[in-house]
């Protein structure tokens, strides 16, 4: 037998706002030429609140979401913005016009969810107010007729009315879960007394929506609170040197518009070593499974060192600040003697693995030449396990530095630091520069490995590679006092959403009178917000517990049927 | 026996599960035009007793009530139709989730983690956890006019995962090895094979809707009157709908707490949020849509077939055609 289908199933939709039984937005229809400015005023907070509006506007959240990861965003990847405006320049404008590179700072995505929260707080206050006065109340009043219920029982009982609803009343109350009250209708004309119990259970659905709903509030409050709040600090540090926390001390900064420098708890951290671990099987030939990151906390005013790790997924926490290990790669030990055989430069020059391989892009400026000499600017990969191709090309096939080798170009006139504008150090401004070639007019190449000096072509001068390449780690610095109440509300509403669906609201009531003959008849009641499967299963509970019940008699005329299971 | 030969082994037992499916899918087809062709036999016999209980249904139905429906048709106790094809159809689909069970365990053991951590694991998970919901709720109440669906789609997600996203059984790199890959992972493919059954049960019921509107097409198709009134598909829907809300609702909060700790930000925009967070809203307005004055109903059930289809979206096409901090597929 087909166990879904079941008797008298009221088309009634059980969502998270069943309780709703009259819609604001809906009863009454608009008066258009009459209304004067409040008027209109009610009427627009009225329909803004409606469930109507609320579910447009949840329909607009949606679609407008998605453009985001379809087109690059400025938040996510500035750099892929600069690219798509690159390749599409009339397009480009106009979607950058309408904000659609940062689609979720962009006023029309604000205004659709900021909107959205002002209906749920309209919608959500008033019953907020209701529900305080429904959880003081009592059950509703036993109504007179039964039939119209979903859910229902009936038999004889040799116990008297009095009995059958003390034992359905005490039954109801031992389970804790209902709210139930005794009564009695007098007699009256023919009609003996009626006995009634009026049982409700399930105030914790209304509560667990409103407390759902109430901490997304929350959330959207503690989220914009974090963006006002929080800093972020990127630095770059190689082994054996370290950072402080302060702002002149990171690559990037970016700051809430309430960030206060006091908030920077000012700690050094120095990186004392780094590893990393490749997979060497065939199958997932050198994937990373491993990076580690050993560093020395220095407290704030000297005091007491610690050593700790960071791994990925594993942060280290100092003072409320999380300190995330977001990247690393090799930063080689270069010197530079120019051609009076002066130290140019000296010093570590961090590469970007630009593969799995770590073949890593770097840029190696050389200003500080002797006078009269022209600048010189190297650019080229390190390659940690280099192999060279029979047609010269290098590339690296394996991320861990077995055979390290920097590959460079050379450049030589002004590298344009002078001109006072802020540079990419790791991008060579080869505007005012000449590539130097060989005598066979290819570009000339510098191929060194580690613990070797080659000289540059055109005597340039020489360069000399460290024997150790120090590696580095970009270290992410984030401090937001959010966070706790951001988790908080967001375990509230899931809570709170949980309770809402799975608690069933339920109304149980009893009648029961002595009939002229002898006996007592006994007719019980099941209602539930929305469909309840349980429902019969919870009237029939109730029957169970009428004491002194005579065996059914064969009854082809009762139009209702106990629930099939 | 090596950990690759295991992962073969694996294989080979997902390759089992998709045949058992497969044969249920037929078996499951087969029991419903069966069922129509009972239906035709005894429908004369039944009028009478239909139309009582379309007297009963009229009362409480309320705006189904207004067009007579043939639903009361089809609750009438079945008593021995032949059901064969529904015997073979169960055990075949209780065969194939076992397989697959044992299959994913063995994946496990194969790769030494988790066995959901790229797509093809994914669907794997995915399959099993939409073919066990349904034999859950078969326990329950008797729901075995979705076995076809839910067979049919499991098996097509088997063949995709197979043929399209099949990568051999290896271990993870580091920002997946956090417990969040068997929580956060694990609840979102949960909730997915949740959905799963759901929205047959949707489309089931907006197909139906349509057949007793009077729609054309739909009119050869009887095996349709044997599958519950709308408006039970509607509430099986719901129920199933909600476990899968909460449950994503889980998976994007657990989302965020691991991309806190792996990313340093717990909510990024990265293509895979921006679609889950999509799917939320979509399944939202679902849910708020079931008790909005005409739009629950039929309205309410597109939201599924929307909701779902971002559910699909998010699993394939984000991890293929979006380059995120999501694309685990494993394949380049």
């Amino acid at each position: 037998m087909s166990g879904l289908t079941r008797k008298n199933t009221r088309y009634a939709p059980a969502g998270i706002d069943d309780a709703m039984t009259s819609d604001p937005g809906e009863a009454p229809e608009p008066q258009l030429p009459t209304l004067g400015a409040r008027g209109w005023a009610r009427w627009t907070w009225r329909q803004l609140t409606s469930m109507r509006v609320a579910l447009l506007l949840l329909m607009l959240l949606a679609v407008a979401a998605v453009p985001g990861s379809v087109l690059p965003q400025r938040g996510q990847d500035p750099a892929k913005v600069l690219t798509y405006l690159g390749e599409h320049p009339t397009s480009g404008k106009w979607l950058d016009r309408l904000g659609l590179f940062g689609v979720y700072t962009s006023p029309w995505f604000s205004a659709i969810y900021l909107l959205l929260f002002v209906s749920l707080i309209g919608c959500i206050l008033p019953r907020v107010a209701a529900h305080l006065r429904n959880l003081r109340g009592r059950p509703p009043r036993t109504p007179s007729r039964f039939a119209r219920f979903p859910a229902l029982a009936s038999g004889t009982s040799t116990a008297s009315p009095d009995d059958v609803a003390d034992a359905v009343a005490a039954a109801l109350r031992r389970r804790r879960l209902f709210r139930v009250d005794v009564g009695a209708e007098p007699a009256k004309d023919a009609r003996p007394e009626i006995r009634t119990v009026a049982a409700e259970r399930g105030y914790l659905r209304e509560t667990g929506n409103l407390v759902f709903h109430i901490a997304l509030v929350g959330l959207l409050i503690s989220v914009a609170s974090g963006q006002l709040l929080h800093y972020r600090g990127q630095a770059l540090v190689t082994q054996g040197r370290g950072f402080a926390n302060a702002v002149v001390d990171y690559d990037t900064f970016d700051k809430g518009a309430w960030f206060r420098p006091e908030s920077l708890s000012p700690f050094s951290l120095t990186l004392d070593d780094f590893s990393s671990e490749f997979a060497t099987d065939a199958v997932a030939f050198a994937q990373s499974r491993d990076f580690t990151a050993s560093v020395t906390v220095t407290p704030a005013g000297g005091g007491t060192t610690s050593q700790h790790t960071i791994k990925v997924n594993h942060p280290l926490e100092i003072d409320g600040a999380k300190i995330y290990l977001q990247g690393n790669g090799f930063a080689p030990e270069v010197t530079v003697k120019d051609a009076d055989g002066q130290v140019a430069f000296a010093g570590r020059v961090p590469f970007i693995p630009e593969d799995t391989m770590y073949t890593s892009r770097g840029v190696i400026k050389v200003p500080d030449v002797s006078a009269g000499l022209e600048q010189i600017g190297l650019t080229g990969y390190f390659l940690p396990t280099a192999q060279i191709d029979d047609d010269g090309s290098a590339r690296s096939v394996f991320p861990q530095p077995t055979n390290p080798m920097l590959v460079l170009q050379v450049w030589t006139g002004d590298l344009g630091l002078d001109d006072g504008v802020p540079q990419n150090v790791y991008q060579l401004d080869t505007a005012n520069m000449t590539a130097v070639t060989g005598d066979d007019g290819v570009r000339a190449q510098v191929i060194v490995k580690p613990g070797e000096t080659v000289d540059l072509p055109d005597g340039l001068g020489t360069l000399t590679l460290g024997a150790d390449v120090p590696r580095y780690v970009a270290l992410d610095l984030r401090y937001d006092p959010s966070l706790a109440w951001v988790l908080t509300f967001a375990l509230l509403a899931l809570a709170g959403l949980g309770v809402s669906l799975f608690t069933p609201r339920r109304r149980v009531w009893l009648r029961t009178w002595a009939l002229p003959d002898g006996g007592t008849h006994v007719e019980l009641a099941g209602l539930a917000r929305g469909d309840d499967t349980g429902l019969q299963g919870e009237v029939d509970r109730a029957f169970a517990a009428v004491p002194g019940l005579r065996p059914p008699p064969d009854d082809d005329a009762d139009n209702y049927q106990e629930d099939p299971r | 026996m090596t950990l690759a030969q295991l992962g073969e082994v694996s294989t080979t037992l997902v390759w089992g599960a998709l045949a058992s499916l497969t044969i249920a899918l037929v078996a499951f087809a087969v029991d419903l035009a069966r069922r129509t062709d009972v239906r035709a036999e005894h429908r004369s016999k039944a009028v009478s007793t239909a139309a009582q209980r379309e007297l009963v249904g009229a009362v409480t139905a309320g705006a189904s009530a207004a067009t007579p429906t043939p639903s009361a048709v089809a609750e009438p106790v079945e008593t021995t139709p032949r059901r064969r094809a529904a015997g073979i159809a169960m055990s075949t689909t209780t065969l194939g989730a076992f397989l697959l069970l044992v299959g994913i365990v063995t994946r496990g053991i194969a790769a030494g983690r988790t066995p959901w951590a790229n797509m093809y694991e994914f669907t794997l998970v995915g399959s099993f956890v939409a073919v066990t919901v349904f034999l859950i709720v078969n326990r329950l109440r008797d729901v075995q006019f979705l076995g076809a669906f839910v067979t049919g789609l499991a098996a097509v997600f088997l063949t995709m995962g197979l043929n399209v996203f099949y990568i051999a059984a290896m271990g993870v790199q580091p920002a997946l090895q956090s417990y969040w890959l068997v929580l956060h992972v694990g609840v979102a493919i949960t909730a997915a094979g949740v959905f799963t059954v759901a929205f047959t049960a949707s489309v089931l019921q907006l197909l139906r809707t349509a057949r007793d509107a009077g729609s054309g097409w739909l009119g050869t198709w009887h095996w349709l009157d044997r599958v519950p009134a709308p408006a039970n598909l509607e509430a099986l829907s719901f129920r199933l709908n909600a476990v899968g809300f909460v449950l994503w609702t889980f998976t994007i909060i657990g989302g965020s707490i691991w991309a806190e700790h792996a990313w340093g930000r717990y909510w990024g925009w990265d293509p895979k949020e921006v679609w889950s967070f999509v799917i939320w809203v979509v399944y939202a307005g679902y849910l708020h849509a079931r008790t909005t004055r005409g739009w629950s109903g039929t309205r309410a059930a597109w939201f599924v077939v929307v909701g779902f289809a971002c559910v699909i979206w998010n699993f394939t096409g984000v991890n293929l055609v979006f380059n995120g901090k999501h694309s685990y597929s494993g394949l380049n």
